[in-house]
C-alpha cells in the first residue's frame, strides 16, 4: 500500500501524464464525489478522491437537539437506508438508557431493515450497471424498488425520510394489510432476482467488464477498513448480524454470502445473494412475528398514545415534558454498530447526563471503504475507475455527514 | 437490562485480554479503564497509542485486527480538553475494544496510527479537520470535509452551531 503511505500530491511535473478531474457532477460518481486521476493515456497512475461536497455538519447539529430530535436528521445521513441509520442510532440510545425494547418492536426492526438493504441494494444494482451500460437493469431494479418505497409509505407515511423507529419501539402500529402486502412481495421477489441474474450474471459484456477488474486481497481490505459485502467479497467471512447480533438477528436463520476474488463480480455475486437471503429473512419475520406491544413501557423517554393523551392527565403531563424538555439520559458513552447495506454502520454516542446528547459521531461503512479506490484502480483503465466506484456502492450523503 | 454501575478498577479488569496485553508490556501505559454498559475503554498514555494499537492489532490471541474508528470528544471548558477515541475490533474473536486519549486543549498533537491501518487515513484526516487534532507521522494532514480556506474546527465545542456571524 505504498500509495497511501506517501502524500498523493498530483504533480508528477512531467509532460508524460495528464490530470484528469472527474466529478463532482460526474453521474458515475453517485453524487459528488469529485475523483483526481493521473493517467498515461488510458491507464489510472494514481486516483485520489476528493470528498465534502456534501457535509452538512449534522454531528453538529445533532448535539444541538433533544435525543428524539435527531431520530430525523439520521434519516439523512445515509439516504439509501434510512431505516437502518434510526435503528442504529435509537439501540445506542436504548443502550445508554438501558431499556428493554418488546419482541414485535423487535421484529418489526428487522422487518423493515431488510426491506431497506432490499431497496438499497435495488438502487445500486440498477445504477450500477447503468455505469458500465447495462441500461435495462435500471428500469427493472426501479420497478421492485417502487413497491419497496410503498411498503415505507404504509408503515410510516414517507418513502424516503421514513423516521419510523423511534427511541423505545417504532412509531405506529403497521396498518392492517401491510403483513399481507409484505408477504405478496416477498413471494414475488425471488423470481425478479432470478430476471436480473439472467440480465448480468452470465452476460459475456457484464462479465468481461467486472471479473478480475478492481481487485482486493483480503488483508488489503481489512487493513484499509472495509466492511459489509466489500469485505466479504474478498473472502473474509463476518457480518454484524450474525456475528455481533442486535435487535434479535440472533433468531433468524440465513446464510452470509462470502466470495473468495475480490474483483467487482465477487461484490456484485455478494449482494445479489444478499436480496435472495433478506427475502428469506423478511419471510421469517411475517412467519414469527410476535404480537404484543409496540413501544417499551417507559412512560418518561416514550410517547404516550394519542387516546390516552386525550383522556389521562398524567399522559399529558409526560407528552408535554417529553415534547418541551426531552428526557435526560444517564451519563455514558455508546458505540453501537449494525450491518447497513453497504457495511459496518456505527454510531457513537456520549452522555453527559442532559436532555442532549453531548456528542453523536456515525461511523460511516463508506467513508472507509471509498479509501479502497486507489488500491482498486491504480495501474488500471479508466473505464474501470467506473466499475470499480460502483462496486463500492458509495453515497455522499454518508461520507460527508 | 437496568443499567449496572460503571467498574472503573483495574484490578478487576486486568483479565481482559487486551488490558493484560497492555500492562504485559508496560505498566505505565494503562492510565484508567472503564467497564459500562458491556463496552471495554481503555486510557492509553498519550505518547505509546501507536505502539499499544501495535501491541493489539498482533496479539495472537486476540488480535484486534480492524480499526472500526477514530474520532474525538471536546470536554471545554475542562482540561485535558480532548479525547481522542478509537474503537478496535477483533474480527476472529468478535469482540471490541475502545482506547482513548486525553489530550490538552494547547496545539493538541498525537501520534498517527495510519503506518498501522492504512483506515485511519480518512479518520484522522477528519479529526484534525473538525477538532484540529494534528496526527505526526500522517502522510496527507489536510482537511477533508471543510474547505482548505476553512477558519476554525467546526466539531469543537466553543465553535458556535450556527458558525461565525
Amino acid at each position: 500500500m505504498a500509495h497511501l503511505t506517501t502524500a498523493p500530491q498530483l504533480d508528477s511535473g512531467q509532460d508524460r501524464t495528464m490530470i484528469l478531474n472527474m466529478g463532482p457532477q460526474h453521474p458515475s460518481t453517485h453524487g459528488v464525489l469529485r475523483v483526481i486521476l493521473e493517467i498515461d493515456g488510458e491507464t489510472v497512475v494514481r486516483i485520489m478522491p476528493d470528498i465534502g461536497y456534501l457535509h452538512t455538519g449534522i454531528e453538529k447539529t445533532c448535539e444541538a437537539k433533544f435525543y428524539q430530535q435527531v431520530v430525523p436528521l439520521t434519516d439523512r445521513i445515509d439516504y439509501l437506508c434510512p431505516l437502518t441509520n434510526n435503528l442504529c442510532y435509537c439501540l445506542a440510545v436504548e443502550k445508554l438508557l438501558g431499556m428493554e425494547i418488546p419482541p414485535r418492536a423487535q421484529w418489526l426492526r428487522v422487518l423493515l431493515n431488510e426491506l431497506t438493504r432490499i431497496n438499497s441494494h435495488l438502487v445500486w444494482l440498477g445504477t450500477h450497471a447503468m455505469d458500465i451500460g447495462a441500461l435495462t437493469v435500471f428500469l427493472y431494479c426501479f420497478r421492485e424498488r417502487e413497491d419497496v418505497l410503498r411498503l415505507f409509505e404504509a408503515v410510516s407515511g414517507q418513502r424516503m425520510m421514513t423516521s419510523y423507529f423511534r427511541i423505545g419501539g417504532v412509531a405506529l402500529e403497521p396498518p392492517l394489510d401491510f403483513f399481507d402486502r409484505v408477504r405478496d412481495f416477498a413471494n414475488r421477489f425471488p423470481a425478479k432476482v432470478d430476471e436480473y441474474e439472467n440480465l448480468l450474471t452470465a452476460n459475456p459484456i457484464w462479465v468481461m467488464r467486472t471479473k478480475g477488474v478492481a481487485r482486493i486481497t483480503p488483508e488489503d481490505a481489512i487493513a484499509l477498513g472495509a466492511s459489509g459485502p466489500t469485505l466479504r467479497g474478498s473472502g473474509v467471512d463476518f457480518d454484524l448480524r450474525r456475528d455481533m447480533p442486535y435487535s434479535s438477528y440472533e433468531k433468524f436463520n440465513f446464510r452470509v454470502p462470502v466470495a473468495t476474488e475480490g474483483d467487482v463480480f465477487a461484490r456484485y455475486i455478494c449482494r445479489v445473494q444478499e436480496l435472495r437471503e433478506s427475502i428469506a429473512i423478511v419471510q421469517q419475520a411475517l412467519d414469527g412475528m410476535p404480537s404484543g406491544p409496540i413501544k417499551a413501557d417507559s412512560p418518561k423517554v416514550v410517547l404516550p398514545d394519542r387516546e390516552k393523551m386525550k383522556t389521562q392527565m398524567e399522559a399529558l403531563i409526560y407528552h408535554f415534558k417529553i415534547i418541551t424538555e426531552g428526557f435526560s439520559v444517564p451519563s455514558g458513552e455508546v458505540y453501537q454498530a449494525v450491518e447497513s447495506p453497504r457495511g459496518e454502520m456505527g454510531y457513537y454516542v456520549v452522555s453527559d447526563g442532559t436532555a442532549k446528547p453531548y456528542r453523536v459521531h456515525m461511523r460511516a461503512a463508506c467513508l472507509a471503504n471509498l479509501q479502497l479506490l486507489p488500491a482498486m484502480c491504480e495501474g488500471r483503465l479508466i473505464a474501470d475507475v467506473v466499475a470499480a466506484i460502483g462496486s463500492i456502492d458509495i453515497v455522499l450523503g454518508e461520507i460527508d455527514r | 437490562m437496568p443499567l449496572s454501575p460503571a467498574i472503573t478498577d483495574l484490578e478487576r479488569l486486568k483479565a481482559h485480554p487486551a488490558i493484560a496485553r497492555l500492562q504485559a508490556w508496560n505498566s505505565q501505559v494503562v492510565e484508567g479503564v472503564k467497564f459500562d454498559r458491556d463496552e471495554m475503554s481503555i486510557y492509553v498514555e498519550r505518547s505509546s497509542i501507536r505502539q499499544a494499537c501495535a501491541l493489539l492489532r498482533d496479539d495472537p490471541a486476540c488480535p484486534f485486527n480492524f480499526l472500526s474508528d477514530v474520532t474525538c470528544v471536546d470536554w471545554y471548558p475542562s482540561e485535558p480538553r480532548f479525547e481522542v477515541i478509537y474503537h478496535l475490533l477483533s474480527i476472529p474473536q468478535k469482540e471490541r475494544v475502545r482506547l482513548k486519549v486525553r489530550l490538552g486543549g494547547d496545539a493538541p498533537a498525537l501520534e498517527s496510527v495510519t503506518s498501522l491501518w492504512p483506515a485511519a487515513n480518512f479518520f484522522e484526516r477528519e479529526v484534525y479537520d473538525l477538532f484540529g487534532i494534528r496526527f505526526t507521522g500522517h502522510p496527507y494532514l489536510r482537511r477533508i470535509q471543510m474547505p482548505e480556506n476553512w477558519e476554525g474546527h467546526p466539531l469543537r465545542k466553543d465553535y458556535p452551531v450556527e458558525g461565525y456571524r
